[in-house]
């Protein structure tokens, strides 16, 4: 069947329009469909994550060797390729390299910038990180007028202080 | 014969998780619900997909030990999947309690599996996922700030309990590194008939994807889309804060919520009569059907549900609607009969149903409608 608009091209969608309460269905060719802004109806392709490590590997990364073993859970790198999935917290460190050029085209960036979780035996070092995010948050709370948010946060700033 | 009320029934198992039914909240008839969930994992074991019996096992046990001392968690429940029956699984799986992998296989989901429901907040936390564990918030409507602060509460009392994995530079440590940094995916499930119908829907999702946002069906990953039902969350986790995610989300959606109520008074405008007569004849087949299949009555309702939200079927109210949602899926109607139902028989089971609610509390007089749309099309 020809397009019904430029009635040349063969037809490839049909374009459902209502106009004057009537339905009417149009067989379009590419070309006219993409001008009348038909979109694909398959919509964005969600592509498997195994896929797009695998890749990766073709591109000019810090090379990880496929042999590399998480000294914890023993999760071989190749394993990880297949998979997309990390064994364990240490994996992280083991595959750090590969992970941050991974993380960079996954979430833009590496930083996580978010909650500062303050471990059940803290140093003073991961103290005062987490003070300082807490002060950010609080900062945000504020200028966002979430004054009872602001108050808890001001509690758990005051248990970390040192008096 | 009187039928048998598939609620009174659903004493049996626990009656947690349904409190978004209400349709409290901001714009309730587009916008379902909302949940916020956080992937979190302990420190000392293997993640979900290589954790051990020894290993899953340990992990539930530091929550059931610690949930006690953690206020948001109050008066919960810990529900043991590996030794809950099938049928109540699928329960929890149908009110979006439970995954997909929690809800388990022919042979039942891993031992150490669970999920804790909060006897006080709409939260729960499903141990031993992917992640070992995942802390949920689900509330009605579009409430987003309100869904992130109870699951934030929870994540730090929680936190002082047990030892999460924490990173410095990439942040909380989660199996899938699509989830690594804040662990957020905060998502909105949006009712969109109107930009479906007037074919806008794929440039607008399109246009969340290319402003970090993703979209999935009623069921979450993996899902496909039924009635017009889209999940939309944040796609990326890592480089900004959880605020940020959150207050991101509920922007781009309050966006589509106009572009879907620009639709909706252009099918209005341009096509009312062809707008109005299938809306009245879904309503029509829910009220008077003998069989419906999950599909079909997912589709039927999407009709009526705009019909309600453009003020065309009067006495007639979304949560009646979110409630005929829920309780006709197959595991709910199964334990309000009692028994397995094969599929023809889920089917006549299910109209009987609806046309009971549709009795009881959705009648809409059809002379008062008559005059409605006689009135609205001079």
């Amino acid at each position: 069947m020809v397009c019904e608009i430029c009635g040349q091209r063969d037809s490839v969608t049909k374009l459902t329009e209502v106009i004057n309460n009537q339905v009417t269905v149009r067989n379009l060719c590419e070309q006219c469909a993409a001008e009348k802004g038909v979109e694909n109806e398959e919509g964005p392709v969600n592509f498997p994550l195994s896929e797009f490590l695998a890749q990766m590997g073709e591109a000019p990364e810090p090379h990880t060797s496929s042999e590399a073993t998480c000294g914890f859970c023993g999760l071989a790198f190749a394993a990880f390729r297949e998979t997309g999935r990390l064994g364990c917290p240490h994996c992280y460190a083991t595959f750090e390299t590969h992970l941050r050029g991974l993380l960079r085209r996954i979430h833009g960036g590496t930083q996580h910038v978010g909650k500062v979780y303050l471990p059940l035996d803290p140093t003073a070092p991961e103290r005062a990180k987490r003070l300082e995010g807490l002060r950010r948050r609080l900062r945000r709370a504020v200028d966002s007028e979430d004054f009872e948010r602001a108050a808890e946060i001001r509690d758990l700033i005051r248990s970390l202080e040192p008096t | 014969m009187k039928a048998r009320d598939p609620i009174e029934d659903l004493t049996a198992v626990p009656d947690f998780g349904l409190g978004w039914l209400d349709a409290s909240g901001d714009h309730t008839d587009m916008v379902l619900s909302t949940r916020v969930r956080l992937a979190r994992n302990l420190q000392g074991h293997a993640f979900g997909p290589r954790a051990r019996v020894n290993d899953r096992e340990a992990v539930l046990e530091q929550v059931r030990e610690a949930k006690g001392r953690v206020g948001p968690l109050g008066g919960s429940t810990v529900v043991n999947l590996s030794s809950l029956d099938t049928r109540s699984r699928r329960i929890l799986h149908e009110r979006r309690l439970i995954s997909r992998e929690l809800l388990g296989d022919q042979s039942g989901p891993a031992r150490g599996t669970a999920v804790v429901l909060s006897g006080k907040q709409p939260l729960s936390v499903m141990v031993n996922e992917e992640d070992h564990l995942r802390l949920q918030s689900l509330v009605a409507g579009l409430r987003l700030q309100e869904a992130w602060s109870l699951v934030d509460r929870l994540d730090e009392e929680l936190g002082q309990q047990v030892p999460y994995a924490f990173h410095h530079e990439f942040g909380f440590l989660t199996s899938c590194p699509t989830n690594v940094g804040t662990g957020v995916r905060a998502s909105v499930l949006m009712h969109l008939p109107g930009l479906v119908l007037t074919k806008e829907i794929g440039k607008v999702l399109q246009g969340l994807t290319q402003v970090g946002l993703t979209f999935r069906g009623l069921y979450g990953e993996g899902s496909e889309v039924v009635g017009n039902f889209f999940q939309v969350s944040n796609q990326a986790t890592l480089g900004k804060s959880e605020e940020d995610l959150v207050d991101h989300l509920d922007q781009m959606v309050r966006r589509v919520i106009q572009f879907e109520t620009h639709a909706r008074q252009v099918l209005l405008r341009d096509a009312r009569a062809v707008t109005e007569d299938k809306i009245s004849r879904a309503y029509g087949l829910l009220r008077y059907a003998r069989t419906l299949s999950f599909e079909e009555l997912m589709n039927l309702l999407s009709g009526v549900r705009l019909g309600t939200s453009l003020k065309l079927l009067p006495g007639l109210r979304v949560y009646t609607l979110n409630k005929l949602m829920i309780f006709t899926q197959p595991a709910h109607l199964e334990q309000a009969a009692g028994r397995d139902l094969p599929p023809q028989e889920s089917d006549a089971h299910r109209a009987a149903y609806v046309r009971r609610v549709l009795a009881t509390e959705g009648d809409v007089d059809p002379d008062n409608f008559r005059d409605d749309v006689a009135g609205d099309l001079q």
